[in-house]
């Protein structure tokens, strides 16, 4: 299942696309980890499922909460989406 | 003071049915920000529900709408065997047996609602707009809920007919009383669009021409966020906003697909859905004891 | 020599005034929806200040929204130029501005010749500017300057949920049914908005000295709550909201 987390308002869109068929809720969780935000969390979902997800406090403001690693220029790969290495992490912006 | 975004409460039950006679009796309750309902599904089908404003406090909010959804039926709370929470409210809903979050439960009501062909559910909400993606089944396959923002959810629409003073039930039909299709507002923002068409109106707009260029602006941005998760066929549309034909049909257009049509209150997407997750859940407890 | 700039902003016009880079005169006038009228009586109002006529003038740049509608002058500059400007000619160790006026929120990182840097902006939304706090004190039928002033009287902050100013009006409804003192709200309401417009800093990278511009600087709640956020105290020139306006008259000077 793919995720969207985050919203889209007059500015533009953000979301945090995570692909809960690729997450495989890895031992030491290493994308909660690389998060300096504290955006990530492992929750059970619906079906039952250990996956990652946005933690409800920031998808709404998930543009403000991951701004820190955006900057407009020379921006470095992010954490998460380095830290996941089946690339069920994605940004759309 | 007049309001023009009351919207007609509802309830019913199908008085061709004698519950009696069923083995599964379950409920879904969902407490949502603007609204809230009440299901009832005996053996796997839709008996009983309610549709109302959500009030100020959660917890009396589902038991007031589940009251309403017994009301007439015989039934008291005993007679269901498992009930699921969900909406906004979910963890507030003082006697149901599970929380199940809204976008797993609309995607089962709509598999209910418009059969097992729907692979894609649009959801206009009270405070939220949700795109989901679903199987044969009913289960998730994909899913974005834009909770942030006003535009393009009812309470976006709710301000518009109040600054217009039209009734909201009205505002669709009237988008379509203009003699060519005006160009969408241009502020996303709802606080910027009402400025916008309160210059509109100042120029001399009538009225229906306001409301077309708000309903095109609405269905403009549900189509982008319907893009993005992509849209599989069947299509179809679930919430509040599911009712007024003026952002129904412009969306509908801008995508080439026809949303399949509702047969029933296209706003208990969200309880059906729970109600039978909770029959299943109440099979598999029956199962073990 | 004497330049002029007007801002026009989506909210107010405002017009400076400068005979040799002081400032002799300012006007302002609320842009309501005919804003080339309302830039007109700006202007006029501006010049009567300062004791001149049309004809002393011998540059004008337009900044703001509603630039290219700018009377008297086709010249203009971007808003995050003129902020810029206007702000390190005033204060020379000024690094990084903050300019929140009525729509939008802008965070800008300059060298000491008043160059931007880097510039972040909350644009298109109510939420990240000025509209926010309107549509609150509107919402807790109270003024502006009452809720700047009642959110200093705070004792029991919760932060809010909703991120939308559509939202966070039904909020406030629901706090004021559940008792919670319009004091909290109120700041509440400044805390979230700071947030928003830190957030935009910290993208920029701030540095101080940092100087805080726009109408919304005139809101002493908010900037109670911008200084908690930042962990660092702000710097408010007098008339902030007119620093548009005469960064753009410096650089009518400069051509």
């Amino acid at each position: 299942m793919k995720a969207h987390y985050g919203y889209k308002d007059g500015s533009g869109d953000y979301f945090i696309i995570i692909d809960t068929d690729l997450c495989i809720d890895c031992a030491n969780r290493p994308c909660v980890a690389a998060c300096p935000e504290g955006v990530l969390e492992i929750i059970c979902d619906d079906y039952d499922d250990e996956v990652a997800a946005v933690v409800e406090d920031h998808r709404k403001k998930i543009k403000y909460s991951c701004a820190p690693c955006k900057p407009d220029r020379d921006r470095p790969p992010l954490p998460c989406t380095a830290a996941c290495t089946r690339g069920a992490i994605v940004h759309s912006w | 003071m007049a309001e023009y975004w009351r919207w007609k409460e509802y309830r019913w039950h199908d008085e061709n049915k004698n519950w009696r006679d069923a083995t599964l009796i379950t409920a879904g309750v969902d407490v949502g920000s603007v609204s809230s309902q009440a299901v009832i599904v005996t053996d796997g089908e839709l008996y009983a529900f309610s549709n109302q404003r959500t009030g100020s406090d959660s917890p009396e909010s589902a038991r007031k709408a589940m009251d309403w959804a017994l009301e007439g039926t015989g039934m008291n709370l005993d007679t269901i065997g498992f009930t699921v929470g969900t909406g906004y409210g979910r963890v507030n809903v003082p006697f149901s047996d599970k929380a199940i979050t809204e976008i797993a439960c609309h995607a089962r009501g709509a598999n209910y609602m418009y059969g097992p062909t729907v692979r894609t559910v649009l959801d206009m909400g009270g405070q939220d707009c949700k795109v989901i993606r679903c199987d044969e089944r009913g289960k998730v396959t994909a899913f974005a809920m834009n909770d942030k923002c006003a535009a393009g959810t009812g309470r976006g629409m709710e301000v518009f007919a109040d600054l217009l003073a039209i009734p909201i039930e009205e505002v669709g039909e009237l988008s379509f009383q203009v003699d060519e299709e005006p160009p969408p507002v241009s502020s996303t923002c709802v606080v910027f669009a009402k400025s916008e068409a309160t210059g509109l109106l100042r120029e001399g707009w009538p009225k229906s021409k306001v409301v077309a260029a708000y309903c095109s602006a609405m269905a403009h941005r549900v189509v982008t966020l319907l893009e993005q998760v992509g849209i599989e066929e069947k299509f179809a549309i679930t919430g509040g906003i599911g009712k007024n034909i003026g952002v129904v049909r412009r969306l509908e257009g801008e995508i080439g697909i026809k949303a399949l049509p509702a047969k029933f209150d296209t706003q208990i997407a969200g309880a059906l859905g729970g109600a039978l997750f909770a029959q299943n859940l109440l099979k598999k407890k029956l199962a073990v004891t | 020599m004497i330049t002029v700039g007007i801002d026009m902003g989506s909210k107010t016009i405002k017009v400076v005034v400068l005979r040799d880079g002081e400032v002799i005169g300012r006007g302002i006038e609320l842009a309501g929806f005919e804003s080339r009228e309302a830039a007109e009586k700006a202007f006029d109002a501006a010049l009567q200040d300062a004791g001149i006529s049309k004809a002393d003038i011998d540059g004008m740049v337009a900044t703001g929204a509603g630039r290219k509608n700018a009377p008297h002058t086709d010249r203009d500059i971007t808003e995050v130029g003129g902020d810029a400007k206007g702000v390190v000619t005033l204060y020379p160790h000024a690094r990084t501005v903050i300019d929140v006026g009525a729509e939008e929120g802008r965070a800008i990182r300059c060298n000491e010749e008043g160059k931007v840097l880097d510039f972040a902006l909350n644009e298109k939304c109510a939420a990240g500017a000025g509209a926010f706090t309107e549509a609150m004190s509107r919402a807790l039928e109270v003024s502006v300057e009452e809720l700047g002033q009642m959110s200093l009287r705070s004792k029991n902050p919760t932060p809010m949920n909703a991120q939308c100013a559509v939202f966070a009006e039904s909020e406030v409804v629901s706090l004021l049914h559940n008792k919670i003192p319009k004091e909290d709200i109120s700041r509440a309401v400044h805390d979230a908005i700071a947030s928003r417009i830190v957030s935009l800093a910290r993208k920029v990278g701030f540095e101080p000295d940092v100087v805080f511009i726009g109408g919304v600087a005139h809101n002493a709640g908010f900037v109670d709550s911008l200084e908690r956020a930042l962990e660092c105290k702000v710097t408010i020139p007098e008339n902030p909201e007119y620093i548009g306006a005469y960064g753009a008259a410096l650089a009518a000077a400069e051509s």
